[in-house]
């Protein structure tokens, strides 16, 4: 049981208005962690504190710390290198306007890997973990937004694994695609499990049910509690709360 | 009866907006016939003047006989050079304010600026030019300086026409790329750049058809009457199309019609041109668009 | 045997990504501040134009300049043997002259064109009408002023049986077409950002389109048209040299619309080229400037808040 990321007293304010609260949470190596709540509870805030994209949005401030196999990710300056170990899969598909060859090699290259044959291998790799090669193996130099959105969808958990992430968040990636497309996409996370840790944040209290091994409860800024999908969900919860949101009582 | 009347009143209104409407596509069209006109009439009164004596001689006889090429070389010394300061630094203000600008009140003193950049008149682009490239730099006036002049008119022309076609690009291809370990750098130079970049151009090429067509800002920062010679270096004077056109056309008595309607066809060809070179290239990239 | 390389090439590589950066962190921190520098270069220069437009100006703004003098008084007389004197009156009557006949026209034209094409006609005929607008707006002012010398003097003269065709009419139908243009692209848009809602509840209510327009779009618009009319006022204060070469230059205040006047911009672009460098008349002229610049930047100033205003709602 290793602990691959470690949340401490996390706290962030967007514009001055808090949103997440003392946050303490840990994330067990190879596990799925689920992360259910009402909207705007904070859920995505908490994933782009995971991978540091905060840096990037001027008027979030946030305090405390993560831990990444027990280093502290908030004490390095860069923070490239950071989301390069933690992949994320953002609730819109978005295929980059390039080819969808340039889309899967993109993150090694900027990476600085310029041999075609391992950018190749990368890219065939990435596209069968994400059960979209046999789609689109024919048509690789095809603009990729002109995929569609289940496509595009498989193409961005694609990208996430093609910088060998040791992380894969996903914040509600079944928004935009089809039921067909999300249970394929369950059936690739149950998969990836195997050599990943995996962050689920999502609005579908069963799709947490069906894949995690824990359930984190998040509302208005709060962590209510986490505990184990399946005492979670057969209503041994610690808080009423927790119990209500999941039997639908408010949402 | 009462349907009698609604359909009474309906008919009213819909006469009532045919004739609304016909004035207004009137007064579309007084728009437009001046302008047919004025092409027209420079296209026939100066058609006869253009040869390739008139292109490539310089003007003689005390600017009332030969040709333009002094001018045009002028002219497109100035365009080039402009450019050459001006784009570099268009772009990287817009990306400065669009990618890497927090929202404070320096950047919003900076957006007030620009904006009012835009509206400054023409002449006092020159008086700046004249003050600060001319004497306080030293520069003379030369080609040089008339070209910074034109750079910095032409600065918030590129930098709103780079803003806006980075804008177009949607963030979420740039939170995507952030996602995957690019830096800032990396993701404008690969994807953002790359698809603003005809808005960009369009911007530029724009930006040449006004320095082109430019008088009031050269006037005093470089730009000659007349000069019996071609410019050598940046530090000469020059001439230049547009200061010609109102040389010829004001001051000096005696030019016959044809040499200044064949200046002033030349200018517009020039600047139309341009124009519509920009206008292709921007229909064609918003029918090839990738998104 | 092939498979196992590129696996271990595999391996490390994903180390590689993991956990180095090569050069790219210095040549980001090279590029951030090159970009920084270009936008501050932006920064300097529009703080420049002001600073050099007060540096020339200012020894003659210190000492002998009046506001009085230079608002009121119609004597302008910049290089007289007698008696000096800056009296800018009829330079600024003249500009707004020019600027109002040229408004009379321009206005009515403009927003009656924008209203055309961005509510009653068809998709074709709108791209055609924007490019041609564009092609208007393209014309160098120069063109305009010769057009104004060669086309409408004679015209004026021999047709209207006015004594002098340079004058305050030719000027305000100049600067009017040099107007417009600008008034109809942003008249547009103003129009086009009202939401397609309005415009779609309103006619479920059975009005008709002139009605939605004249109730319910132009009320939205409102801001942004006026504004389009400001920044037409302000390209009509501001331009040069078409307005040097139509209104005749004569320093005095106009009786007629057939007038000649001599303009703010007219008298800058007209007389600089004979004053000495550093002369009080050196420095008049860059008065004249600066005052340009105060009328346009806040003609600006306040478009731009109406603009923002419009865009707000939107």
């Amino acid at each position: 049981m290793k602990e691959k990321i470690k949340i401490q007293n996390l706290t962030a304010s967007y514009n001055g208005k808090s949103i997440l609260r003392n946050i303490n949470l840990s994330v067990i190596q190879n596990e799925i962690l689920a992360v259910i709540g009402p909207a705007n509870s904070g859920k995505t805030s908490l994933l782009r504190c995971i991978n540091r994209m905060c840096d990037f949005i001027p008027e979030m401030d946030v305090e405390g710390d993560i831990l990444l196999d027990g280093v502290s990710t908030f004490a390095k300056r860069d923070s490239t290198v950071i989301r390069r170990r933690i992949g994320m899969v953002s609730p819109l598909p978005v295929g980059l306007p390039m080819s969808i060859r340039d889309n899967v090699t993109f993150a090694p290259k900027v990476a600085g890997c310029k041999d075609p044959v391992i950018l190749e291998e990368i890219m065939e790799d990435c596209l069968k973990k994400s059960a979209l090669w046999d789609e689109v193996k024919d048509r690789l130099d095809m603009i990729a937004t002109k995929l569609s959105g289940g496509q595009q969808q498989r193409l961005t958990i694609a990208r996430a694994l093609s910088h060998f992430p040791e992380v894969l968040c996903l914040d509600e990636f079944s928004i935009a695609i089809d039921p067909v497309t999300t249970m394929r996409i369950e059936e690739i996370l149950k998969e990836l499990k195997k050599e990943m840790t995996i962050i689920l944040v999502t609005n579908l209290n069963f799709q947490a049910r069906r894949l995690s091994d824990r359930t984190a409860m998040i509302f208005e800024g709060d962590l209510l509690e986490v505990g184990a999908t399946k005492d979670v969900f057969s209503g041994n919860t610690q808080q009423q709360k927790t119990k209500d949101y999941i039997e639908g009582l408010f949402g | 009866m009462s349907s009698f009347k609604s359909t009474e009143l309906l008919k009213s209104k819909v006469s009532k907006q045919k004739w609304v409407e016909s004035i207004l596509l009137v007064t579309t069209f007084a728009l437009f016939i001046p302008v047919a006109a004025i092409f027209l009439i420079l296209l026939i009164k100066g058609y006869p003047a253009i040869n390739l004596n008139f292109i490539f001689a310089g003007p003689s006889n005390g600017m009332t006989e030969g040709g333009i090429f002094p001018a045009i070389v002028g002219t497109f010394w100035l365009i080039f050079l402009s450019l050459f300061f001006t784009c570099p630094l268009g772009i990287l203000a817009a990306l400065y304010l669009n990618e890497y600008a927090r929202d404070n009140t320096f950047t919003r003193i900076i957006n007030l600026a620009i904006i009012n950049l835009a509206g400054v008149p023409s002449i006092v682009y020159s008086l700046f030019g004249l003050g600060a490239f001319v004497l306080f730099l030293k520069m003379g006036t030369s080609i040089l300086s008339a070209s910074l002049t034109l750079s910095v008119m032409n600065l918030p022309v590129i930098i709103t026409s780079t803003r806006e076609s980075l804008l177009a690009v949607p963030k979420s291809f740039r939170e995507a790329c952030w996602n995957v370990g690019a830096s800032k750098w990396q993701t404008l130079w690969y994807v953002v750049l790359p698809n603003s970049l005809p808005g960009i151009l369009t911007g530029v090429i724009f930006s040449v058809s006004r320095a082109a067509g430019e008088t009031a800002a050269i006037l005093f920062t470089g730009v000659a009457f007349y000069l019996p010679f071609l410019p050598e270096s940046i530090f000469d004077q020059c001439m230049a199309l547009s200061m010609h056109l109102y040389t010829i056309s004001t001051q000096v008595v005696g030019v016959p019609e044809s040499y200044t309607f064949g200046t002033a066809l030349v200018l517009i060809g020039l600047v139309l041109i341009v124009n519509t070179l920009s206008i292709v290239v921007r229909s064609y990239y918003r029918s090839h668009r990738k998104w | 045997m092939m498979g196992k390389v590129i696996e271990e090439e595999k391996r490390q590589l994903s180390d590689y990504i993991k956990h180095y950066r090569p050069k790219q962190i210095l040549r980001d921190r090279i590029m951030e501040s090159i970009i920084f520098l270009g936008g501050l270069s932006a920064v300097i220069f529009t703080i420049g134009i002001f600073l050099f437009v007060i540096k020339e100006a200012w020894p003659f703004l210190s000492s002998r300049f009046s506001l009085m003098e230079f608002l009121t008084n119609i004597e302008w007389y910049p290089v007289s043997n007698v008696s000096v004197r800056y009296g800018a009156k009829a330079l600024f009557v003249g500009t707004a002259a020019v600027t109002i006949g040229s408004m009379v026209l321009a206005i009515p034209v403009g927003i009656g064109t924008a209203i055309f094409i961005s509510e009653f006609c068809g998709p074709k005929f709108k791209e055609v009408a924007k490019i041609l607008i564009e092609l208007l707006a393209s014309i160098p002012s120069v063109v305009w002023g010769f057009i104004a010398v060669m086309v409408m003097n004679p015209f004026i003269i021999n047709v209207l049986h006015e004594p002098v065709g340079l004058n305050v009419f030719n000027a305000s139908i100049i600067l009017a077409l040099m107007s417009i243009p600008m008034i109809v692209s942003i008249g547009e848009d103003a129009l086009r950002s009202v939401p397609d809602t309005y415009r779609e509840a309103a006619e479920s209510l059975g009005a008709t389109r002139l009605e939605v327009v004249i109730r319910v779009i132009i009320p939205a618009a409102k801001n942004g048209l006026i504004a389009a009319i400001l920044l037409g006022v302000g390209r009509a204060v501001g331009e040069t040299m078409a307005v040097l070469m139509a209104t005749g230059h004569s320093v005095a205040i106009p009786d007629s619309i057939f007038s000649p006047v001599r303009t703010l911009t007219a008298t800058v672009a007209a007389e600089m080229g004979e004053a000495p460098k550093g002369s009080e008349h050196y420095q008049t002229l860059f008065t004249i400037g600066l005052s340009l610049l105060l009328i346009t930047f806040s003609i600006n100033f306040i478009s731009d808040i109406l603009l923002r205003k419009s865009w707000k709602r939107k």
